[in-house]
């Protein structure tokens, strides 16, 4: 299955990051993104999303969750993972 | 065993000085809690609006531990001025603030993925340093286990555990602390902190797989889109229920107890100025203030259960899209909440928007929050004019217009703060990237300690500041005193009466008479004295307690329809508040933005209550 970007990933679905995509040089989102846990290999699933315009999504990523908004969203490449389904 | 034990020569060095360092929701404060009880002092930074809280406690060996509570970080690469201020103080380069002895970096057990990176740039800093596994209770309950000695051998520096909401539960960390000898990390930290971390895991914690089953089952109902917004607007239905319900009991109590003090302290004296001062300025003018407190208790109490269980965040995340929309962010909806209950504390919970620009509107709109002070004005005057009738065999006429009040100042910060956003849209992104705590029980001890922190604050500043101008006001009210045999109430010869006079050119144009005017001169200081002020200024004893009684016939005879609904418009918008003024200035460092505030508020009551009050006369 091809990457997407983790806005993308249904609800619940357990997959992998690929990729953190940073905008520019000096992105200090996409820097903050790493420091909370967005990095290559780690296991993310989306458990919720905002009521408007599926924005923010809630992201379990490790032990945690955070609420990231689209933009911030997008910046994370995932696959789905189809070993840790079920 | 209770002999005396002699101080040694250590016990009476200086305090050492440690300081608790961590992600947000770690448990720093509840462990802060836990070691200091209530020897806390809570201030800024000097120079920023970033709070610093200090504590200390007595070790077993005698030896005085103060401790300093730092602002939460998820990294020492700073992103928000809290973060400079924990990487400033553990660096020992914040100009006033002494370097730490002692790192305590406390992790959250259940959350280590994240916690123990940062625990690895703390460490990256080569000072003497404890960590800290935290909530054990609530790992063990989920069934992770954790190898400390193992932990403790790889990162090179004392682990010990602790359960921050049990009693005894900082044991290990107070002993450890004691005996003292705590010296830097040993070994080097790799540059991949994330690699680390994961190898760190790998080797001495076991995690049993679906740690996250219960807050899965939980988000499943909270986060849900048509479920969540539901029960969000339930909780504040009942939450406002309580605030306006539950309190009424305790502020008349108070009231009563103000009206007796008062009584009492009247009959003790002669008459004269002193009296009036004490009778009339202090104790009226702290009793005006205090009896806000149960409202403000009350509020925070909800706000704080919500706030430690893990809630509010959810609040934040459900209403972001909206907020947006409006030029705010999720994270707005904590202050504006609290604005509800006074503009102050509101303005002061805008501290946890990282981002300045929605800083700076949050707190431009704040005001327009229908405070607890507003609501002895708008009783006054909804009570004179509007009549009791039920509107379509349901409806109390009188709570409608209520209702529209609270409304219209809701609706009006949403357009303020949408052209807001048009005026200063600056096409940079605006981070939310808000993490969502674990539910958990919030603890007893923490939420009386938060509300006791709150009431002082509250009764420091804000008292402080009205209980000056009161006595100040009082004065312009009282002098020059009237002259031999005058016929009008003796406040039409003061100071505060010519102020009035010359306010009616002004105000003339929205209907407002020179009465008014003169009530709205001591209403700076607190809404709710412009009642007392009104009845003062017709003639009636401000101490009385049915003053707004009394009052309502007399007012109802001698304006017109159109002057009350001026007036009631006028006070949805009037920056009738100095209290608010002041901790704009300093919340904000600039003159500037507070007179930008005062203004743009004083200009919108003066356009809207010009229009009501001509859209009434032309139907009256």
């Amino acid at each position: 299955m091809g990457t997407m970007n983790l806005h993308e990933l249904p609800v619940g679905a357990p997959a992998r990051i690929v990729e953190v995509r940073h905008r520019g040089p000096q992105d200090a989102i996409g820097q903050r993104l790493g420091e909370l846990g967005f990095v290559p290999g780690e296991a993310v699933r989306v458990v919720g999303l905002g009521p408007l315009g599926r924005e923010p999504v809630a992201v379990q990523v490790g032990f945690t969750r955070f609420a990231l908004r689209r933009s911030e969203a997008e910046r994370v490449q995932v696959v789905v993972d189809p070993a840790e389904a079920g | 065993m209770n002999a005396v034990v002699r101080p040694t020569a250590e016990a009476v060095a200086e305090p050492l000085r440690i300081a608790l360092v961590g992600n947000p929701n770690c448990g720093k404060t509840a462990l802060f809690n836990r070691l200091t009880g209530s020897r806390q002092k809570v201030a800024n930074y000097a120079g920023v609006t970033v709070e610093r809280k200090e504590g200390r406690y007595t070790a077993p060996s005698g030896r005085v531990i103060r401790v300093l509570d730092l602002p939460g970080a998820y990294s020492l690469q700073p992103k928000s001025p809290d973060e400079a201020v924990t990487r400033a103080v553990c660096l020992g380069e914040l100009p006033g603030e002494t370097q730490p002895e002692v790192l305590v970096c406390v992790v959250d057990a259940t959350n280590l993925r994240l916690h123990l990176r940062f625990a690895l740039e703390v460490k990256a800093l080569g000072r003497p340093m404890v960590l800290v596994l935290n909530m054990m209770d609530a790992a063990a309950k989920r069934g992770v286990r954790i190898d400390r000695a193992c932990l403790a051998a790889e990162l090179g520096m004392p682990v010990v555990e602790t359960v921050a909401v049990q009693r005894d539960g900082a044991h290990a960390l107070v002993e450890l602390i004691d005996q003292g000898r705590i010296t830097p990390a040993r070994g080097d930290v790799p540059a991949d902190l994330h690699a680390e971390t994961s190898r760190l895991l790998r080797v001495a914690v076991q995690v049993p797989p679906a740690v996250t089953r219960r807050d899965d089952a939980i988000d499943r109902v909270v986060l849900h889109p048509v479920i969540g917004p539901v029960l969000l607007t339930a909780l504040l239905f009942l939450m406002f229920q309580a605030v306006f319900a539950w309190a009424a009991p305790l502020m008349d109590g108070i009231d009563a107890g103000i009206a007796q003090l008062g009584a009492w302290v009247g009959a003790q004296m002669p008459d004269g100025p002193l009296r009036s001062l004490l009778v009339e300025g202090v104790i009226a003018g702290a009793g005006s203030v205090l009896v806000f407190l149960p409202q403000i208790l009350i509020l925070f109490f909800f706000i704080l259960v919500l706030e430690e269980s893990g809630y509010l965040p959810r609040a934040a995340f459900l209403l972001d899209r909206a907020m947006v929309a409006a030029g705010l962010s999720g994270r707005s909806f904590i202050p504006l909440l609290s604005s509800f209950a006074c503009a102050v504390p509101g303005i002061m919970a805008t501290r946890s928007i990282q981002h300045p620009r929605d800083r700076l509107v949050t707190i431009l709109v704040a005001p327009l929050m229908t405070c607890s002070a507003r609501l002895p004005v708008y009783a006054l005057l909804i009570g004179a004019f509007i009549p009791e009738r039920t509107i379509a065999g349901l409806f109390n006429l009188q709570g409608l217009v209520l209702f529209a009040l609270y409304v219209l100042g809701i609706l009006s910060a949403v357009v303020v703060a949408w052209v807001m956003k048009r005026y200063k849209a600056t096409g940079e992104e605006h981070p939310l990237m808000l993490e969502l705590p674990a539910y958990r029980l919030p603890s007893l001890r923490d939420l009386s300690l938060g509300l006791m922190e709150r009431a002082k604050i509250f009764l420091n500043r804000v008292g402080g500041i009205i209980l000056t101008l009161t006595v100040l006001l009082w004065a312009l009210s009282s002098f020059p005193a009237p002259p031999a045999g005058a016929t009008q109430p003796a406040i039409d010869y003061s100071f505060a009466g010519m102020i009035g006079r010359g306010l009616e050119l002004i105000f003339a144009p929205i209907g407002f008479n020179w009465q008014i005017c003169i009530a709205l001169v001591p209403g700076m200081a607190a809404r709710e004295v412009a009642v007392s002020a009104l009845a003062t200024v017709y003639a009636l004893s401000a101490s009385a307690d049915n003053a707004a009684e009394q009052l309502a016939p007399l007012i109802s005879a001698q304006w017109g329809l159109p002057t009350a609904l001026s007036l009631l418009v006028w006070f949805v918008y009037a920056p009738q508040c100095i209290s608010t003024l002041a901790v704009i200035r300093r919340e904000t460092n600039s003159l500037r933005t507070m007179w930008l505030s005062a203004g743009y508020l004083f200009a919108l009551a003066y356009g809207a209550a010009f229009i009501t009050f001509h859209v009434a006369r032309a139907f009256a």
